[in-house]
């Protein structure tokens, strides 16, 4: 019961998602169809030509054919369309700058995006995770003393900031590693060594700063586990025997995860909108650096599809992390009044 | 603190003391009456103006103040954007805005004290270009924390309190915005409305902060609204605004004023990216325009032109430290429950 109503849940948000991007794209002022309208009458006034009624629906069919709008259409018609030809056509419309469709060129840089923030944001929440119980156990020492500045340091410093540094030393500086593109050009694609070698080169640095991005709530982790470990039941533990690593894992870590696993959750919907400006940054071209560049081009196919895709991989990501809470914390199951978030 | 201040202002408002300093018992009543706790009242003087002017001076200006200097974050955080703050506005007066060619190009910082921060590829005072680049990112910071936290306020104050469908439906609003990547949205709003002025930047970036702050505010409310204290507020009939602003938004102030430094420093992390990448038009001068344009001018490589691009990021370092420690200084300081964990359960071994 508790599964299906999430699930429906996220398929609502899913649509309203959809709905905003729809009126984002159509409805706004300055939006596309406003853009090359004003732009095509501008050209035409230029030109020494006053609008006339034909020459308004030259307007509206060459703003047809370059935005894939009908503007004579009115919102409810235009909605459905749209609406029934992304849920049951996948069809995004066709890029206005590359002319191909907007799935196509969306769904080959995806999983390239999937890659390097996947791995990122698993080895920023490990290590930052692992970093905080160690923190905690050794309280007031100088590793927890040394850990807490630099945790702090880093909420201070933008990861592009690390970013944009990591790049001039590693690449510009040393010349170790590539400064941009997602594989080596002399290598063939496929399971042989120097490609993969190609790949992990090209992804260590935006992989390092997504990490950097991600590596937060080490802090936290760490306040959570010393809160814990002065809990009764802990105590009551150690006197019955239990195994040191256990009570760390079992009692310790589960309960101090549970308060910020929400966090950890909210990352995954921050790491896509991060990727738009590491992907920038380093020149590597999947989701992310696509998007940026439908943007300079003011592609807005590209520029809405790219959106709902995001909205869609964050939405499942949180919708598969909401799920698995009940086997991290047993007593969700079936709860419907607890906090998400 | 709060419930027992209130409970004293009630106490000299609705029924007048008894100047008997509670000695004797019920004039009304026949025969003696046993001295008990209930028949007891305490001598309240009568304040004056003047007093009780006094009072809240202490109580609300001179006590937190006394405190926040007592945290070394808090008043080492707070040092900082006060430097910023002079800057954006006496420094703007002070000292005059840079010029082309004003000095030789790729003077490196803290050698000629002319150019105490050097110059760039223009020969442009750098220390000029940052003093006059302040007042823009200030007011961004401003509107865009003061956008996310009036909202994430009152939005989750009010979904609280009123709980039914009023909770239902604010909170499914404020999910959607949550699950809709935030970022993503704000670089797709900005591309779209190119906007130049400072204040309207920080609304949009705003726009992505505040339904976290919401849902945090939501569940405090929930629990505050079960407290016996705004329970006696609601059973005496004051009315519902009343009680929001006096018991439950004044006890969440501390958490309130924790999240504006957060909400402060996402904006100018995001700000700064969307200024660097170019998205945002470059119409006004900020920190993130010059590391654009020195991450795109200058030879990285060559240590004589980099501090071009290191004197902006050292400053936004700078500023977001200030408003992290002061966050930090003010969670410790107003944060009771943070404070009583630390010293029982870390036996006030706390870093």
């Amino acid at each position: 019961m508790y599964y299906s109503k999430r699930i429906g849940q996220s398929v609502l948000v899913f649509f309203l998602a959809l709905t905003v991007t729809f009126a984002l794209y159509r409805m706004l002022p300055f939006g596309p169809i406003e853009m090359v309208k004003i732009h095509l009458m501008q050209q035409m006034l230029e030109q020494g030509e006053s609008p006339s009624p034909q020459q308004m629906a030259r307007i509206n069919a060459m703003v047809e054919t370059y935005t894939g709008i009908d503007p004579n259409q009115p919102w409810y018609v235009s909605y459905y369309h749209y609406l029934r030809d992304i849920v049951l056509y996948q069809d995004f419309g066709r890029s206005i700058f590359k002319n191909r469709p907007v799935f196509d060129i969306l769904f080959e840089a995806m999983p390239w995006s999937i890659f390097i923030s996947i791995y990122g944001l698993a080895l920023g929440t490990t290590v930052s995770l692992l970093f905080g119980a160690v923190m905690a156990y050794n309280e007031g020492s100088k590793f927890d003393t040394g850990m807490t500045i630099f945790s702090i340091a880093n909420t201070t410093v933008p990861y592009y900031i690390v970013a944009i540094l990591s790049l001039i030393v590693f690449s510009f500086y040393l010349g170790w590693l590539p400064s941009g593109g997602r594989m080596d050009p002399n290598t063939t694609p496929g399971l042989n060594l120097p490609f993969i070698i190609g790949v992990v080169k090209h992804a260590a640095l935006p992989v390092l700063s997504s990490f950097i991005a991600g590596f937060g709530g080490a802090l936290a982790f760490r306040g959570n586990c010393i809160r814990e470990m002065g809990e009764g039941y802990i105590r009551v533990a150690q006197l019955r025997g239990i195994s040191q690593g256990r009570i760390a894992i079992r009692y310790v870590g589960r309960n101090a995860l549970l308060p910020i696993y929400t966090s950890i959750m909210m990352g995954i919907a921050s790491i896509f909108g991060s990727g738009i400006i590491l992907e920038t940054i380093f020149n590597y071209p999947a989701m992310g650096l696509v998007t940026f560049n439908a943007l300079l081009n003011r592609d807005y196919p590209v520029i809405m599809g790219a959106f709902i895709f995001f909205t869609s991989i964050t939405l499942l990501g949180i919708l598969v992390a909401d799920l698995t809470y009940g086997v991290i914390d047993p007593r969700v199951k079936g709860g419907s009044d607890r906090e998400a978030y | 603190m709060k419930p027992t201040d209130d409970a004293n202002d009630l106490g000299s408002d609705c029924s007048p003391p008894r100047t008997d300093g509670g000695t004797s018992g019920h004039s009304g009543s026949a025969g003696p009456v046993d001295e008990s706790i209930f028949t007891q009242t305490a001598n309240v003087p009568e304040l004056t103006p003047r007093e009780k002017a006094r009072r809240t001076f202490e109580r609300r200006i001179y006590a937190p103040v006394a405190v926040l200097l007592n945290d070394w974050r808090a008043l080492f955080g707070s040092l900082i954007l006060l430097g910023f703050v002079v800057m954006g506005t006496v420094g703007v007066y002070l000292i005059p805005e840079a010029s082309v060619m004003e000095g030789p190009i790729f003077v490196p910082p803290f050698t000629n004290w002319e150019y105490p921060l050097g110059t760039g590829v223009m020969g442009k005072s750098i220390l000029k270009q940052v003093v006059h680049a302040t007042p823009a990112m200030l007011q961004m910071i401003l509107a865009g924390a003061l956008l996310s936290v009036c909202l994430g306020t009152v939005i989750g104050t009010v979904a609280g309190y009123r709980g039914g469908r009023t909770d239902y439906v604010l909170m499914s609003i404020t999910d959607v915005v949550l699950t809709i990547p935030g970022i993503a949205l704000v670089i797709v709003l900005a591309s779209i409305y190119q906007p130049e002025q400072p204040l309207v930047v920080g609304l949009i970036l705003g726009i992505d902060n505040w339904p976290r702050l919401a849902r945090t505010v939501r569940s405090q409310v929930l629990s505050i609204r079960e407290e016996s204290f705004t329970e006696a507020s609601r059973i005496m009939g004051l009315s519902e605004t009343r009680i929001l602003r006096k018991d439950i938004i004044s006890n969440l102030m501390p958490y309130i004023s924790v999240n504006f430094a957060n909400s402060s420093r996402n904006i100018i992390f995001e700000s700064i990216a969307l200024y660097f990448l170019g998205i945002l038009p470059h119409s006004t001068l900020n920190w993130g325009v010059m590391m654009d344009k020195a991450y795109s001018n200058a030879d990285l490589t060559n240590p004589d032109q980099i501090h071009w691009l290191l004197v902006p990021m050292a400053l936004i370092i700078l500023i977001s430290l200030g408003f992290i420690l002061l966050a930090q200084g003010l969670d410790r300081v107003f944060n009771v429950r943070l404070r009583s964990r630390h010293e029982t359960a870390a036996g006030g071994g706390d870093t």
